[in-house]
């Protein structure tokens, strides 16, 4: 449609995105004690997909600068730890790039210490590392970032209850139906058997949170790759006629 | 066909403050643009207490019912006003409240013909959810508007009254819009 028409027409149809089932965690997970008193209690009602849900904020441009996605640089020194790269696409659910949009990151430093009034873990802040980074995908939907390999972290869930090391990332797409904030894992991590965050998601979803090292992203003597591609709602085209026979 | 599988979700945990807010995420249009409302509110939790580490963000038309989006079949609009962003987020302080500058939205066409009340999508995290919720913001003083709204009319009536924001009688271009996240008076949360 190039015509832009002040009103829409009588009837008019929008893109539709998959309601997923079996992917998120339950919002009521009670091995994650804070559960308990923040996820709802009714069940959600269902939104139908309308103009404000099918749109979205198309961020980026102003909202990063090119060494956003260097949490190494920036602070007059190095920081401590295993410098790494993460990189990967994003994706919708149809295997189609999502370009032009943005991705934000925050961390712990390599000790497991983020840089956040509230953590009271007694290990030490790294003055050279602030653990936030943002970047906006290419137009392969590629995201790349520069950073330190996180630590594992205590906290009081349960008794001696520790964080698989994890990077936060907060995703856009193009809709207010692909918005999504998760947590990327590392291969290996001994920790994940007791932590009810990584397991409040079913399990046959669980890997896909989970990075790979990859030794062609591995830059020599310099910093080790991982690999990490992100898949958002994908696009269901709308069909016109005979729904029944689809 | 079957593409790749979708990423699940994963609570934004409690140091979200570090790398999701923007000094100017409130501010879906600057501060002193005329016309421009405030929605504030306090965000509790299943205790009634204020969760002092949430995030709200807001998604919503522009004051002609129009988005800056090409998926919209009217076309992107350019904004009219300047600096117009659609969207908002703003933390929550330490007594739980959060509040987002704006421009009232306009009402929507359906896809089916009929038409959305003005309204404002919200988005909230928080440590202990795993998922974000989803609500709506609508508009005390568009009863006619609300009472023809598709989306509003499939809620409990007893529950509807958690979606409208009310006006504030002594301070004009004031709403206010609590959340409360479970038990008495438990908003009303969506699946989009
Ligand atoms: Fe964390």
């Amino acid at each position: 449609m190039t015509v832009h028409q002040p009103t829409a027409p009588a009837a008019f149809s929008l893109p539709e995105y998959e309601r997923p089932a079996g992917v998120h965690p339950p919002l009521n997970s009670p091995a994650y004690r804070s559960t308990a008193l923040r996820a709802p209690g009714q069940p959600p009602v269902l939104l139908p997909q309308h103009l404000t849900e099918i749109t979205g904020p198309l961020l980026g441009e102003g909202r990063v600068t090119a060494t956003d996605a260097d949490l190494t640089t920036g602070h007059g020194g190095e920081p401590l730890g295993e410098r790494i790269i993460v990189t990967g696409r994003v994706l919708d659910s149809d295997g189609r790039p999502v370009p032009d949009t943005l991705v934000e990151i925050w961390q712990a430093n390599a000790s497991g210490r983020y840089h956040h009034a509230v953590d009271e873990h007694p290990a030490p802040l790294d003055p050279n590392f602030s653990g936030v980074g943002r970047c906006v995908t290419d137009s392969s939907g590629r995201y790349r970032f520069v950073t330190i390999k996180p630590g594992a972290y205590p906290w009081r869930n349960h008794p001696n209850a520790w964080r698989p090391a994890h990077i936060h990332f907060s995703l856009f797409g193009r809709a207010f139906t692909q918005r999504l904030v998760t947590q990327m894992f590392f291969p290996g991590d001994p920790l994940y058997f007791q932590d009810p965050i990584f397991n409040s998601v079913p399990q046959a979803a669980r890997e896909r949170l989970i990075c790979r090292f990859d030794l062609d992203l591995t830059e020599p003597e310099w910093a080790l790759g991982f690999g990490w591609d992100i898949v958002l709602r994908g696009q269901r085209a709308t069909v016109f006629e005979n729904e029944g026979d689809a | 066909m079957t593409g790749p599988g979708l990423t699940p979700s994963q609570t934004v945990g409690p140091y979200l403050g570090m790398g999701l807010p923007w000094t100017d995420g409130p501010f879906v249009v600057p501060e002193g643009t005329p016309g421009a409302i405030t929605i504030t509110g306090v965000v509790r939790d299943g205790a009634g207490a204020p969760v002092p580490d949430a995030l709200v963000e807001t998604w919503q038309a522009d004051p002609d019912g129009r988005f800056g989006h090409p998926d919209d079949p009217r076309g992107a609009a350019e904004p009219k006003v300047a600096g117009f962003r659609g969207f908002g987020r703003c933390p929550t302080d330490a007594d739980g409240s959060y509040r987002i500058v704006t421009l009232r939205p306009g009402a929507l066409p359906c896809p089916d013909g009929g038409t959305e009340a003005p309204h404002i999508d919200v988005s909230l995290f928080s440590r202990g959810l795993l998922d974000r919720v989803v609500t709506r913001i609508y508009f005390g003083d568009e009863q006619e508007a609300n009472a023809a709204d598709p989306v509003l009319r499939e809620v409990d009536p007893d529950r509807a009254g958690t979606l409208i924001a009310k006006a504030d009688p002594a301070v004009p271009g004031l709403f206010r819009f609590d959340i409360t996240m479970r038990g008495d008076g438990e908003t009303v949360f969506f699946d989009v």
